[in-house]
């Protein structure tokens, strides 16, 4: 005989919402850890913001959080550093080298990579191990035989040392980068563009590149970023104030020698300098995921 | 248009460890459409890959008309190739994918022109020149596939499974539109395959490659009728035929063929077909039948005891057209591996399976016994030892 089976719905509406409010609870607690956690990485930024927008002498003197007077007497006086020289000039120069670098990355890391991934040479794997090898060697050991080597041909003071090595394929994690890329497009692509008569110029010209889109925008966006970003080799080779850029201006707010600093330019500076990098990164945020998605690095 | 002559072509790999084409002869005539098909590894796209110019060549010759071109480049052997996966550019248009090999010719863009318009029209692809391939069907891709080698009127057109992406119902379509615009423009065509059905509809010659060495060249007719071998004989055709050992038993002016416990005789007309059959009396051969040489004596008038045999129905697969009835008889089936072998399913314990098909109207049930008649004059004979035809 078959049993009848019987249940209570309102204990089972109880367990219901008893399980409910545990989950809320739970997601309420967590949420307050991850505010404090957010609040304690964003203080530093926060408070450089409010610096820059309260007047000098108040930076330091007032511990309150809130300023008392809003100004934006800073980024008038921090944007026309001194005399003619204003950051309209560092801007320009900054913006002069990131093209001209991300131009150069461009064409040769991905000539580069296109040989690496696609054609058969004598040597080709050993070549590619040397280049893979270049990523692992720190920048500080090439720093003094750079230098020298730029100083001996005259190029300190220019842009040539920041520039002309991006022209010759320097990148070796761009090359790599572009490599994985174009070793994942079919090869049947090729294939058929050599039986419709392509040259090798015209095979990555015109079907290589084109598709490696992803890849060249995760470079170019990369590029921008250190470039813009980089002010060690700037400093060593950018000697002359107006041929300086965005990084290495910033630094001239500060008098190392105990003389008299401007800390209200210097945050009001800092905080338009992050303009054009944050700008970059969303304009092409798609087209950047798409590429590191592809590529599978995170 | 050209021919291609293809002489002793041979591919290695691993400093010729490794075969993959072997000694393969072939001489295919201006216009024609031979079908080279194996079944998957036997070595037929590389063949065609070397022919294309896109695989080196280990040993022997390529001509195309009368040019040697083993050394000549894949562009300068005017061939246009159509590829598995179609490789269309994916970021270029319709219209652009068509016209590319003639860009890349540098041919004077109102040329270009003209002749892309009048490869989709010819094509049907009018209103889709200016959509990229990611927003066409599978069918029109390869169809624009289809049009970027016919733009550049090539002597020869090579085509690598250009119909295994598509689904069955358009295969059949995409089949005869190959079939007919090859007629109708009479390019010397290469078609590689693993579907025995693209093979014996449209190539007017069929060639079956096995481990890379060439089993048969014929027509379709002749290769499904009178197949070289045994593995040409399990390859072509669906169902498989049926192959078994038997052994040859004469009486007097009376030939039979022993299949397991059933004594079955040997019409005159085959013996005068099969006169090399006198060779084997008393030894072991293999006997092949085709499932549509097996038909239910019942409906047959006056079927002759001596040709049929009794057998217990494992599997019943109605088709609509027709039924596919697979039998457990009392013969040692032959080994002989096709790409559709169906050893998986099981027949009765001690018995062999025999595959026959029967008319839509047959209503045989599984578990039932009944009697079939094998056409005696349509069976195949082959060397037991070397798997070869017996005839003349």
């Amino acid at each position: 005989m078959a049993t009848v089976k019987t249940y209570d719905p309102e204990m089972l509406r109880a367990e219901r919402r008893r399980r409910e409010n545990l989950r809320r609870l739970k997601g309420l607690g967590l949420h307050i850890l991850l505010i404090a956690i957010l609040g304690v990485m964003l203080y530093p930024v926060i408070w450089m913001v409010l610096s820059a927008l309260r007047p000098e002498a108040e930076i330091f003197g007032d511990m309150g959080f809130i300023p008392t007077t809003w100004t934006l007497d800073n980024f008038v006086r921090g944007w026309q550093l001194y005399g003619d020289l204003t950051f309209t000039r560092f801007y320009i120069n900054s913006f002069i080298i990131c093209a001209l670098a991300i131009v150069g990355n461009l064409i040769a890391c991905s000539m580069a990579a296109y040989a690496f991934a696609r054609l058969e040479f004598r040597g080709k794997w050993f070549l590619f191990a040397i280049m893979l090898g270049t990523m692992m060697l720190p920048v500080h050991v090439q720093l003094i035989p750079q230098y020298i080597f730029f100083l001996n041909i005259g190029w300190v003071n220019t842009i040539l040392p920041l520039i002309v090595p991006k022209f010759l394929a320097h990148d070796a994690f761009f090359i790599f980068l572009m490599v994985q890329f174009m070793r994942s497009l079919p090869n049947e692509l090729e294939q058929a563009a050599v039986v419709d008569g392509a040259s090798y110029w015209q095979r990555y010209w015109r079907i290589i590149l084109p598709l490696s889109m992803p890849a060249l925008a995760t470079t170019a966006v990369f590029t921008f970023i250190n470039t813009y970003n980089d002010f060690f080799s700037q400093l060593i080779y950018l000697t002359d104030t107006d041929r300086m850029t965005v990084p290495v201006a910033l630094r001239l707010f500060l008098d190392p020698s105990g003389g008299s600093s401007s800390f209200g330019g210097l945050f009001a500076m800092v905080l338009v300098s992050i303009g054009p990098v944050l700008g970059f990164f969303l304009a092409s945020q798609r087209l950047l995921t798409k590429g590191i998605a592809t590529q599978g690095f995170k | 248009m050209a021919s291609v002559t293809l002489q002793n072509l041979t591919k290695t790999y691993a400093g010729g460890a490794l075969r993959a084409v072997s000694d393969l002869s072939l001489e295919i005539e201006d216009g024609e459409f031979l079908v080279l098909v194996g079944p998957s590894g036997c070595g037929k796209s590389t063949a065609l890959r070397m022919i294309a110019g896109l695989e080196e060549i280990s040993d022997g010759a390529v001509w195309i008309g009368d040019e040697f071109v083993n050394d000549v480049h894949p562009k300068d052997r005017d061939i246009a190739m159509v590829f598995q996966s179609y490789a269309l550019y994916p970021h270029m248009s319709v219209y652009d994918n068509i016209a590319f090999p003639l860009q890349i010719a540098k041919m004077p863009r109102d040329e270009i022109d003209r002749r892309v318009q009048e490869a989709a029209r010819i094509l049907e692809l009018e209103t889709y020149l200016k959509r990229r391939p990611g927003q066409l069907s599978g069918g029109q891709r390869q169809r624009v596939a289809m049009g970027r080698a016919i733009v550049r009127k090539p002597s020869v057109f090579l085509m690598d499974e250009p119909l295994s992406n598509l689904d069955a119902k358009l295969r059949v379509q995409m089949r005869a539109e190959i079939a007919s615009l090859q007629h109708r423009l009479g390019v010397t065509t290469v078609y590689v395959t693993h579907d025995q059905v693209e093979a014996m509809t449209m190539g007017h010659r069929v060639a079956l490659l096995k481990d890379g060495v060439l089993q048969q060249v014929d027509t379709p007719s002749n290769i499904y009728n009178k197949p070289r071998n045994t593995f040409v004989a399990a390859f072509i055709g669906s169902p498989t035929m049926n192959l078994y050992w038997a052994e040859l038993e004469g009486q007097g002016d009376t030939v039979c063929v022993r299949l397991g416990s059933h004594l079955l005789k040997m019409p005159a007309r085959s013996r005068a077909e099969h006169g090399g059959l006198s060779r084997y009396a008393g030894k072991r051969i293999i006997v092949g039948i085709r499932p549509e040489d097996i038909v239910e004596a019942s409906t047959i008038v006056n079927a002759d005891p001596a040709d049929c045999i009794t057998a217990q129905v494992s599997l019943v697969e109605a088709l609509g057209s027709d039924v596919i009835v697979h039998l457990g008889i009392d013969a040692e089936a032959a080994e002989v591996r096709s790409s559709d072998s169906l050893d998986e399913i099981k027949v009765e314990a001690g018995k062999s399976r025999c595959v026959a098909r029967f008319t839509a109207k047959s209503n045989v049930r599984l578990g039932q016994t009944v009697t079939v008649r094998l056409d005696t004059e349509r069976m195949h004979y082959f060397d037991g030892e070397t798997g070869l035809s017996i005839d003349g």
